[in-house]
């Protein structure tokens, strides 16, 4: 894989340009992702927050849920923060009716499980696999979803440390796959970005 | 940063705001308009006893909806849900906040409670989207502690021309701010009627610290996309939807356009066929003292 590889940012809603400034500071190209087209000229992609129910509806429609299921079951290595969590969960709780993922994370994932925006949080988490993993990341969590459960081939990276929502799982990853409840698009610090790039370097 | 659990933190808060990009907020006003809105791919819903048409139609004075209509709404979807209050009542603001819905608009289509003050909205956990004719008045609602700015275009209209003349506003006075030299930002701050910090962060990044989202008279596709292309992050439409022929069709139609709105092959697919558009009245026709845009200050 090439040194400097290019990343997608599926662009059908949410949190698109805080992901392509942090692919920028993160050693990697950024780029858009509306089309068939410009899904087939990436390496990678990241799926940022936003509604997952508003992403799944328009992938749909546009006709871009196959394709991005087919790429990554090609093996294309695949990022969500929050909204993304969820479009790359393989299992849903709280979905509104009908809705679908991407899938390919042997998890189930329940939307907005620390409950509305007055219940949205920051807090410092430890991530496993990222630079200096004991200096805590900032963890800011809007509507967030929690993982409840995870498969064997899911490896949990990070959990709340304290507080009445101790010990919920708000990272995972498989070979390809990465997902957080939280955005690390949101904040300055490049190590989850830093960690995909690795992960795509390395597909 | 520590592990412990903060909310109501400005970073939750426009980050909540930054969520909400290139999507779309509809009014609603009751459960089944919410459960519409959310199948056809809406960000948000407002949730409000009369949408800006009706309110413009019946006259009087206009509030804060029923605590159980708001209830109802946000137990029958899971996208967020906002809801209004009047300029300056920070008490229907408390209430909002206790019944737990996830965004306030301190909004000019309801009558206002306060002629001379808005809501000291760093007091409060839940985050406040205000409106604003220009780049002065949105800096002020900032330092007010709002997280998220609109234009406020002439809402229950059609009419999207003041929504135009806003966003431009908005947009040619950033510009301005960002190609002064650093001793022209202290009067630029004074004229602009805004706190010289706020004015001299425009004037370092190019842009507003929080997303600017579009409001009021959008009617179509083609409006919301006109509205992006113009800058907005994000669109609220008001009666627009619900005041059309074919509700469900329409608000997929403007979701759609709202992703693409720079593929005009697709704004135009999806402008056919929707059927009658909400009767229009253009702002002009309006006598001044009705204006909704001079409401806030």
């Amino acid at each position: 894989m090439l040194s400097v590889p290019t990343i997608g940012v599926l662009a059908i809603q949410g949190g698109v340009r805080e992901h392509l400034l942090a692919l920028d500071i993160s050693g990697a190209r950024g780029t858009l992702v509306k089309t068939l087209g410009e899904l087939n000229g990436v390496d990678a992609l990241i799926i940022p927050g936003g509604e997952s129910s508003t992403m799944d509806k328009l992938a749909r429609t546009f006709e871009l849920m196959e394709p991005l299921r087919e790429a990554r079951a090609s093996g294309m290595p695949m990022f969500g923060s929050c909204a993304g969590m969820i479009m790359l969960a393989d299992r849903i709780v709280g979905a509104i009716e009908g809705q679908e993922s991407v899938g390919g994370l042997d998890i189930t994932v329940e939307r907005n499980a620390f409950g509305g925006q007055t219940q949205s949080f920051e807090t410092g988490i430890v991530i496993d696999g990222i630079r200096d993993p004991e200096h805590e990341f900032e963890g800011i969590f809007i509507r967030a979803p929690w993982v409840v459960a995870a498969g064997e081939s899911t490896e949990v990276i990070a959990k709340i440390s304290s507080g009445p929502h101790e010990g919920r799982i708000v990272g995972v990853r498989s070979d390809t796959l990465m997902a957080t409840s939280f955005h690390p698009e949101l904040t300055a610090d490049p190590r989850v970005h830093e960690l995909f790039v690795e992960m795509v370097r390395n597909s | 940063m520590s592990s412990e659990i903060s909310t109501g933190t400005s970073r939750v808060k426009r980050g909540m705001a930054e969520m909400l990009k290139g999507g779309v907020i509809m009014d609603v006003v009751n459960v089944e308009q919410a459960k519409i809105a959310e199948d056809a791919g809406a960000v948000a819903v407002m949730a409000l006893e009369r949408v800006p048409a009706d309110i413009r139609a019946e006259g009087g004075v206009s509030r804060m909806s029923d605590p159980d209509m708001i209830d109802a709404i946000r137990g029958a979807v899971s996208i967020p849900v906002m809801a209004k209050v009047r300029i300056g009542h920070f008490a229907e603001a408390q209430i909002l906040e206790s019944l737990g819905v996830d965004y306030i608009d301190e909004s000019e289509v309801l009558s206002p409670a306060d002629y001379a003050n808005h809501i000291d909205k760093w007091k409060f956990t839940v985050p406040f989207v205000c409106g604003a004719t220009n780049l002065g008045e949105a800096l002020r609602r900032l330092t007010e502690g709002a997280a998220m700015i609109r234009s406020k275009g002439e809402a229950g209209t059609g009419d999207v021309s003041n929504a135009v003349t806003h966003m431009r506003k908005i947009r040619s006075e950033v510009l301005r701010l960002s190609s002064m030299a650093p001793d022209e930002l202290f009067v630029a701050a004074k004229e602009l009627q805004a706190p010289y910090d706020l004015v001299a962060e425009v004037a370092r990044t190019g842009s507003l610290p929080t997303v600017l989202f579009t409001a009021g008279g959008i009617a179509t596709p083609a409006d919301a996309a006109l509205m992006m292309q113009l800058g907005a992050d994000g669109v609220f439409v008001g009666s627009g939807i619900f005041k059309s022929g074919n509700p469900a069709e329409r608000a997929n139609a403007v979701v759609q356009a709202t992703m693409h709105y720079d593929n005009p092959d697709v704004v135009a697919k999806v402008s056919r066929g929707l059927g009658e558009a909400m009767v229009g009245i253009n702002v002009a026709d309006i006598p001044v003292h009705h204006r909704l845009e001079d409401r806030g200050w």
